[in-house]
């Protein structure tokens, strides 16, 4: 039992942060229905900007809490990664808005080439270390071990997440967004700045990925060039999983993935009698994937996307 | 008769390492012509497609190796290998016919990264791939008593087998070329262009749309496991990390910078990224010359540039460097009919 | 029309090729030796690579400035340093362009993984390989004649490791986890039909990738199997991370690895959690080598540090010149005929080759983090 509730914490602590990522996929894809496979070298960015400015925070004043300079870190990392994203829209997405659906795609994977290689050459190609400096508490609920950080980043990704829903639901910039998603024509024609929201998109999304990379670096202990690119991936498969376009469904989408694949590294052995063993918990995670789409290709919560023929 | 006496230009001009290299390139041509006909012709955004030629080369290896101590020959071989991709390839196509452009991106991604895991682990509990340390020792292709596996000597000169595969496979690249010619301008190739325009449109036309996108997957997949097949007794030795996501993500830049749909600009397309990752060793080189040591390391370098070429093709030249002459009206096309159109060129959906 | 473009454009790609190339070719005379060195020297090896190409090269500069004679003729040696990238493709190609060059001999690759591709073209051409730091038991297992190690391989350093985990740990309950990789996977299932042998019981085999940070869900699983040592078969981005978790999920067995992990990166990765960890590394402690510290001041005068595997580097390219004298000849079917029969003493040991080309004189030596530092526990011959 005990150890059922441990790997139902684990799987939940890594499906948040999975979903805080696949948040950034959804929205972009309800309003263009554009995979930004960059999105995963955001995080990344993210998550390395902030590492160096804890590490020089940490090197300048010890004595501050490392509550305080991680905030210090997220602050620095926020806007980088909103600049970050703005510019990709800019410059490698928008003139292609009218270009066939390949095209941004292809782009999209050019863009997160880039980035991986850009970040390997500021910030090498070994993996860089997080400092200690986070408190290290530990509380015992049945039996399973859970640690004050990790308590913060589910909340943190639960917080996150109702604020992003109360902005597409209740303010104007949602509305906005949301008449966007519907259709982009009419949208404008009511007076929307299309340009303006859909660049609005790509930054709150950047926002929530910088957070995410920074929570990422700091459960891990660790940050490497090449790390946004799984992450991306299984995000996106969260976003799809919960039903694209569909801020709830990431979310849901998200935790099913982190729970499907503690269960399936922890179980699937047992389950199989010993003929699949944890090497096959991509394998598994893609099948649930693949069965899901088969079976419902709209997600579990199904999409928000206009259904334009 | 240009390519046929290319190896010995090259041999001469460059030395033998440079022949090994055309081979790659041949390797990679016939990759990208498959490729081709599933995004290309039939506009079906395929991201696994290197697990076809991981298939193409296990089968090859199972074979012909000493690993189960069977030896087949190679014409047994092949169609095997190219039979057991097609097999594959609708395997995939089928449960993936309703879905549109992306989610089948994803979903053919899966299905790459699924064959290579399982081609990792599969040591145990019954030893079929052998696992991460990959398989080895894979018989040469023999033809008519001839190992292509020992360099030949003759009037004083040596060959290495680089020469006789060069040979081999320029055979199969021009069977592939001549194959996905034909097909283009035939009934098929016809259906396929319907399907990727318009799919509702191509339906209502009577095309049976599952057969023919199952037949794209189909005839795709053949190329690739003929390719694998060639490579696992080219290279003698095959493991598992030569068949990663990023060797699909490689081949899918081959036919977009080419010029997707146009055979010359597909060949085009593989022979440039084939080539200039090796041209840009002799930037190395050239530093280690003049600099002592490596200022720029032109390893870093290549993918930077990989990320920046794709980008810039889709900006200022999305139809590829050899567009095919359809593709190259739509986008010159002024009119809102023809964008309209373009908007549409991908979008599959129901 | 499109044909005969392309066919245009791969003529001119051809001159422009053939162009660039001419000057590459330099006329030697028949009274140099030319030797190959290849490891990666773009990438994240590079640093390692690089390592390797130095000591091979302080090497043949020695036996250069000493004067070596074959066959009655004064000769020297030309070192030829190749760049495999690391990458199995790469490796055939750049061989392909050492047997090209004439060479009489390769030391390399640095890894496993670009050796075995590269030693087929190597034995095609009948000439010498020998690898510095290849650990792979398949390298030498393809039946070549041609290719030796001087470094002790996957399964020599397991079964050590295995030995010691059972005997001097005193381990019962044993977990092992690799990473799926040629290395990480050949150390564990030899650590495994080591650990069982001596009498040691597997509890628990569990698997990640090369990629992985997230270990928790296969540790709790192995919580569950108590054991008391945990054995991991895979490299330190990995094993600093599962050091941490470990510990946040309150698991109290050991943690054991091979090389992968007995670095410095490792211990910056699992930070305090590194404490206790113990790993392996094959060969001896560079102080600890009998030609040792004078090696490294020679090597340091000239390079700086030394990374790992110089000394390898540097005692085969001696083994090479040893057999080359004993054959009186440079000539490579006679040198492969002499290379069995090497009986030398290294810089890093005794070299001597068994019948499949692997050293018979390797020796594994055990660290334990103590202190913030990796700590000399014993060595195991």
């Amino acid at each position: 039992m005990d150890i059922f509730a441990q790997q139902l914490v684990n799987g939940l602590v890594l499906g948040s942060i999975y979903a805080l990522v696949a948040l950034g996929y959804t929205m972009v894809y309800g309003i263009l229905e554009l995979i930004n496979f960059a999105h995963g070298e955001v995080t990344m960015i993210g998550a390395m900007v902030a590492l160096t400015v804890i590490g020089v925070l940490a090197g300048v004043a010890p004595d501050l809490p490392g509550v305080l300079v991680v905030l210090g870190g997220i602050l620095v990392a926020i806007p980088a990664c909103m600049l970050l994203a703005f510019g990709i829209e800019k410059i490698a997405y928008r003139p292609l808005r009218k270009a066939p659906r390949l095209a941004p795609l292809i782009t999209a994977i050019g863009v997160s080439i880039i980035l991986q290689n850009l970040a390997m050459l500021i910030w090498g190609r070994q993996y860089v270390s997080f400092p200690e400096i986070l408190p290290t508490t530990k509380f015992e609920v049945f039996g399973a071990h859970i640690s004050l950080l990790q308590i913060a980043i589910v909340v943190l990704a639960l917080t996150i997440m109702a604020c992003l829903w109360l902005l597409v639901e209740r303010t104007r910039l949602g509305r906005a967004m949301r008449a966007t998603a519907q259709s982009r024509e009419v949208a404008e024609l009511m007076g929307v700045n299309v340009d303006r929201v859909i660049s609005a998109t790509f930054i709150i999304g950047a926002a929530i990925a910088a957070i995410a990379g920074v929570m990422v670096s700091a459960y891990y202990g660790l940050a490497h060039y090449y790390m946004g690119f799984m992450l991306g991936l299984k995000a996106f498969s969260a976003a799809v999983l919960g039903g694209i376009g569909n801020i709830a469904g990431a979310m849901l989408g998200g935790l099913l993935l982190g729970v499907i694949e503690a269960l399936g590294a922890g179980y699937i052995g047992d389950i199989t009698g010993g003929f699949l063993g944890s090497h096959y918990q991509d394998v598994f995670a893609f099948f649930v994937l693949i069965g899901v789409l088969v079976f419902r290709p709209s997600g579990l919560l199904g999409e928000r996307v206009a259904n334009r023929a | 008769m240009l390519l046929a006496i290319l190896p010995f230009l090259m041999g001469f001009g460059l030395g033998n390492a440079w022949v090994r290299v055309l081979d790659f390139v041949l390797l990679y041509v016939l990759l990208a012509i498959g490729l081709n006909i599933v995004v290309g012709y039939a506009g079906l955004l395929d991201l696994g497609y290197i697990a076809f030629y991981a298939l193409g080369a296990y089968l090859y290896a199972w074979l012909a190796s000493p690993h189960f101590g069977l030896h087949l020959p190679f014409w047994l071989v092949l169609p095997l290998g190219a039979m057991l991709a097609g097999l594959f390839g609708v395997l995939l196509g089928a449960p993936t016919l309703r879905l549109r452009g992306d989610y089948l991106a994803i979903v053919t991604l899966g299905f790459g990264e699924i064959i290579r895991i399982f081609m990792n682990n599969l040591n145990a509990p019954f030893n079929l791939t052998n696992g991460p340390q990959g398989m080895n020792l894979i018989d040469p292709v023999s033809i008519a008593g001839f190992s292509f596996g020992k360099p030949l000597h003759v009037f004083g000169m040596t060959f290495p087998p680089t020469y006789f595969y060069y040979y081999l496979f320029l055979a199969f690249t021009l069977l592939a070329i001549f194959v996905a010619l034909r097909l283009q301008d035939s009934r098929i190739g016809r259906a396929w262009a319907a399907i990727r325009e318009d799919e509702i449109a191509a339906a209502a036309m009577g095309i049976n749309t599952r057969n023919m996108k199952l037949l794209a997957f189909a005839m795709g997949a053949t190329f690739g496991g003929l390719a694998g097949g060639l490579f696992a007794a080219f290279q003698g030795f095959i493991s598992p990390e030569s068949f990663n996501l990023w060797e699909s993500i490689l081949v899918l830049c081959m036919i977009v910078l080419g010029g997707m749909g146009n055979i010359p600009g597909v060949i085009l397309g593989a022979v440039l990224l084939t080539v200039i990752p090796e041209a840009l060793r002799y930037l190395g080189d050239l530093q280690r010359a003049t600099l002592g040591h490596v200022a720029v390391d032109p390893a870093d370098l290549r993918m930077l540039l990989f990320g920046v070429a794709l980008v810039a093709m889709m900006l200022f030249r999305p139809a590829g460097l050899l567009p095919s002459h359809q593709r190259k009206r739509e986008f010159a096309a002024e009119d809102g009919v023809a964008e309209q159109e373009q908007a549409n060129l991908y979008d599959t959906r129901a | 029309m499109h044909s005969s473009k392309l066919a245009l454009s791969v003529v001119s790609l051809t001159l422009a090729i053939s162009i660039a190339g001419c000057g590459n070719k330099a006329e030697t005379g028949s009274n140099v030796i030319k030797i190959g060195s290849v490891a990666p020297l773009t990438g994240p090896q590079t640093h390692i690579g690089k390592d390797n190409e130095n000591g091979a090269r302080l090497a043949v500069d020695e036996i250069n400035a000493k004067g070596l004679e074959l066959g009655g003729k004064k000769v020297s040696l030309e070192l030829l340093g190749e760049d495999d990238q690391a990458e199995p493709k790469t490796a055939t190609i750049v061989a392909q362009k050492l047997v090209d060059a004439g060479v009489v001999a390769v030391i390399g690759h640095l890894n496993s993984g670009t050796s075995i591709p590269a030693s087929k073209i190597y034995h095609d051409a009948g000439i010498p390989q020998i690898s510095p730091s290849a650990t792979a038991v398949a390298y030498t297992a393809q039946g070549y004649q041609t290719a030796y190690r001087v470094m002790a391989n996957d399964a020599q350093q397991g079964k050590a490791l295995g030995q010691f985990a059972v005997g001097k740990m005193a381990a019962k309950k044993i977990a092992i986890i690799d990473d799926r990789t040629a290395y990480g996977q050949g150390l564990a299932d030899e650590f495994e039909k080591a650990a069982k042998a001596a009498g040691g019981e597997i509890v628990a085999h569990e698997f990640t990738n090369d990629r992985a940070t997230d270990f928790s869900a296969i540790l709790t699983s192995i919580k569950g199997r108590t054991p008391d040592l945990i054995f991991f078969g895979g490299m330190d981005p990995q094993g600093g991370p599962m050091a941490k978790q470990m510990k946040s999920l309150g698991l109290t067995a050991k943690l054991l690895g091979g090389d992968g992990l007995q670095n410095v990166n490792f211990m910056k990765l699992a930070g305090a959690d590194a404490e206790g960890v113990i790993a392996s590394s094959p060969g001896l402690p560079i102080d600890s080598m009998p030609g040792g510290p004078a090696f490294r001041k020679r090597f340091e005068a000239k390079y700086g540090a030394i990374q790992v595997y110089a000394p390898y580097a540097y005692d085969a390219v001696y083994a090479l010149v040893d057999a080359m004298k004993r054959a009186n000849s440079a000539e490579p079917a006679k040198v492969l005929a002499e290379l069995p029969k090497t009986d030398l003493q290294g810089v890093s040991g005794p070299v001597k080759f068994d019948a499949k080309g692997d050293t018979t004189g390797g020796a594994v030596t055990l660290y334990e983090v103590k202190g913030g530092k990796w700590q000399v526990l014993e060595t195991i011959k």
